[in-house]
């Protein structure tokens, strides 16, 4: 089985960290991501860029909101996410329209870019998608 | 990180919404300063044993609130303070503190406290100071040491910066749209003020290259309130972008990199990134701004793996848009250097001839017409152009830049 693990935390805290404190925060991360690494079951990890840089697109009546800064609601949940490369947000919101304009339900696409700590590829896929 | 470290940080990022909801409720900068402090007191208390609520900020604003009111109780009344267990149903209150304070009135609380630094009576290093100390919660002694003076010089700075403030009064009611938009505009002014206080200072000193970070998470602070605001997005960028260099602005000797001679591998990437991401969202709303197109020039140079991939025509023209968006000397100097490079060294010499009176004081307007008239062949005129840089020169680098250059016009007359 695939597993996203989702990281949840007090966004200015964690932005107020030190050079040194955030060394030694992500050293100790990755002493306990190392073990999964190198049995190949470990994939992309990455860190969302803070939720200034974020855009939050919007089912609206006829067409999709474009809306400035994180999806704020809290009716609704986390049900799936999409990582790609886009060159440009508008790429990436004219992606999110289209999602948007097939999900019948009334969705909304948070739109983060992130920086890739590692861009490791999960070798037992096969058993993943069971 | 130690419980003691980690509370730091929360009281840290706490504290600009948790003071200006205290200066709303009290109307005075100092009691309200004092009751934030006597419920830090308090945090550091109680949250390593029953661990740190769910909402920092909400909890000092809702303990700090309750000492204040004692406080201004005891002073009137001079009765004793209650015993420390009248605060102790505070953990279980905790879950419904978020509810009942008033969410409304954040963002305009955190505005008004970035505001009042920013009085127009108060000089630039008394606002840069005030914000620091009173939104950042900078100490004193960090802010002396930034702006090389004593502690008690800083301190009394700050008491008269503040007793200023206190004089000219503060508007409380909500402010409407147009008002809102005022403030912000001014505010933005103030942390870009902040940030290049850092900028220009953490040449020589390494203490104030802690404002430059300050400055950026208060933009970051602005943006999280004002989300849609394309100008903060811009100044975020921007500054972001400067930053990014910071690491490449200066040699291992301390002298001045010059942006095409920097080691692009020592930029920082990351804030590259995050600021290209904010720059992207801000052209979405298609209302330029100074920021914004400040940013947008900044980034081609972020863009660009070497010098020679630099878009000099599209810069030119960012330029052209800045000088209409905000007319100033130093736009036109700046246009004519992107200029230089497009059409070449005397096409530069005409475009800012015109602005010597104006900036006949400023070091940048002689050095960039002593390199210009260097590249074009006019060896004595550069020279006496370097020499009148060099006796405006603010910093030891920018003099040791300067004479570097003469070093090379001495060369090739030889």
């Amino acid at each position: 089985m695939l597993y996203a693990i989702l990281c949840y935390a007090h966004e200015e805290t964690v932005f107020a960290w030190s050079k040194d404190e955030e060394a030694a925060v992500m050293d100790r991360l990755m002493k306990v991501q190392e073990p999964l690494a190198q049995a190949g079951k470990l994939g992309p990890v990455g860190r969302l860029m803070p939720t200034t840089a974020a855009t939050t697109v919007r089912k609206g009546k006829d067409e999709a909101l474009v809306l400035d800064g994180p999806f704020a609601e809290t009716k609704e949940v986390l049900l799936g996410f999409y990582t790609a490369e886009f060159d440009s947000l508008d790429e990436a919101v004219a992606f999110s329209k289209e999602l948007s304009a097939v999900n019948p339900g009334s969705s909304s696409y948070e739109i983060r870019p992130f920086y890739v700590f590692h861009h490791n590829e999960i070798k037992a896929a096969e058993s993943g998608s069971s | 990180m130690t419980d003691l470290a980690y509370i730091d940080l929360a009281l840290t990022a706490a504290r600009p919404q948790a003071l200006g909801a205290l200066l709303r409720y009290f109307r005075d900068l100092d009691t309200a300063e004092e009751a934030f402090q006597e419920a830090c007191l308090r945090a550091i208390r109680t949250w390593p044993d029953k661990g740190p609520p769910r909402d920092p900020a909400a909890w000092l604003i809702f303990v700090g609130r309750n000492s204040g009111v004692d406080q201004i109780r005891k002073r009137a009344k001079n009765e004793p303070l209650p015993e420390e267990a009248a605060f102790s149903d505070l953990s279980d209150a905790e879950e419904d503190i978020a509810d009942r304070l008033d969410n409304a009135h954040y963002r305009d609380d955190i505005l008004r406290l970035l505001f009042i630094c920013c009085h127009p009576d108060l000089p630039n290093t008394q606002q840069i100071a005030l914000a620091l100390r009173i939104v950042s919660g900078l100490t004193v002694q960090q802010i002396a040491r930034a702006f090389l003076v004593s502690d008690s010089a800083m301190e009394q700075r700050i008491t008269r910066a503040k007793g200023r403030v206190a004089k000219a009064g503060v508007a409380f009611e909500t402010p409407d749209v147009h008002e809102r938009a005022e403030r912000l505009k001014t505010v933005a002014a103030m942390i870009y003020l902040v940030f290049n206080e850092g900028y220009s200072a953490g040449i020589t000193n390494p203490d104030s290259v802690a404002f430059c970070d300050e400055a950026i998470r208060l933009s970051r602070l602005l943006l999280r309130i004002f989300p849609a605001e394309p100008e903060i997005m811009g100044l975020t960028a921007l500054m972001l972008l400067q930053h990014s260099r910071a690491a490449a602005r200066l040699d291992e000797a301390g002298q001045i990199v010059l942006l095409e001679n920097q080691d692009r591998g020592l930029w920082n990437r990351r804030l590259i990134d995050e600021a290209l991401a904010m720059l992207d969202k801000a052209i979405r709303h298609r209302l330029p701004g100074p920021y914004q197109v400040q940013a947008a020039i900044s980034a081609l140079h972020a863009r660009a793996g070497r010098p020679d991939d630099t878009d000099w025509g599209e810069i030119t023209l960012l330029y052209e848009l800045l000088e209409k968006l905000a007319p100033s000397p130093v736009v036109t100097l700046n246009r004519a250097v992107a200029l230089s490079k497009l059409k070449g060294a005397e096409a530069a010499l005409c475009l800012i001839e015109p602005l010597s009176d104006k900036l006949d004081g400023y070091f940048y307007y002689h050095g960039v017409r002593g390199g210009l008239l260097m590249q074009a062949g006019r060896n004595a005129e550069a020279r006496s152009a370097f020499d009148r840089a060099i006796t405006l020169a603010n910093s030891p680098a920018e003099c040791a830049h300067i004479r570097l250059q003469l070093d090379r016009l001495g060369a090739s007359r030889g």
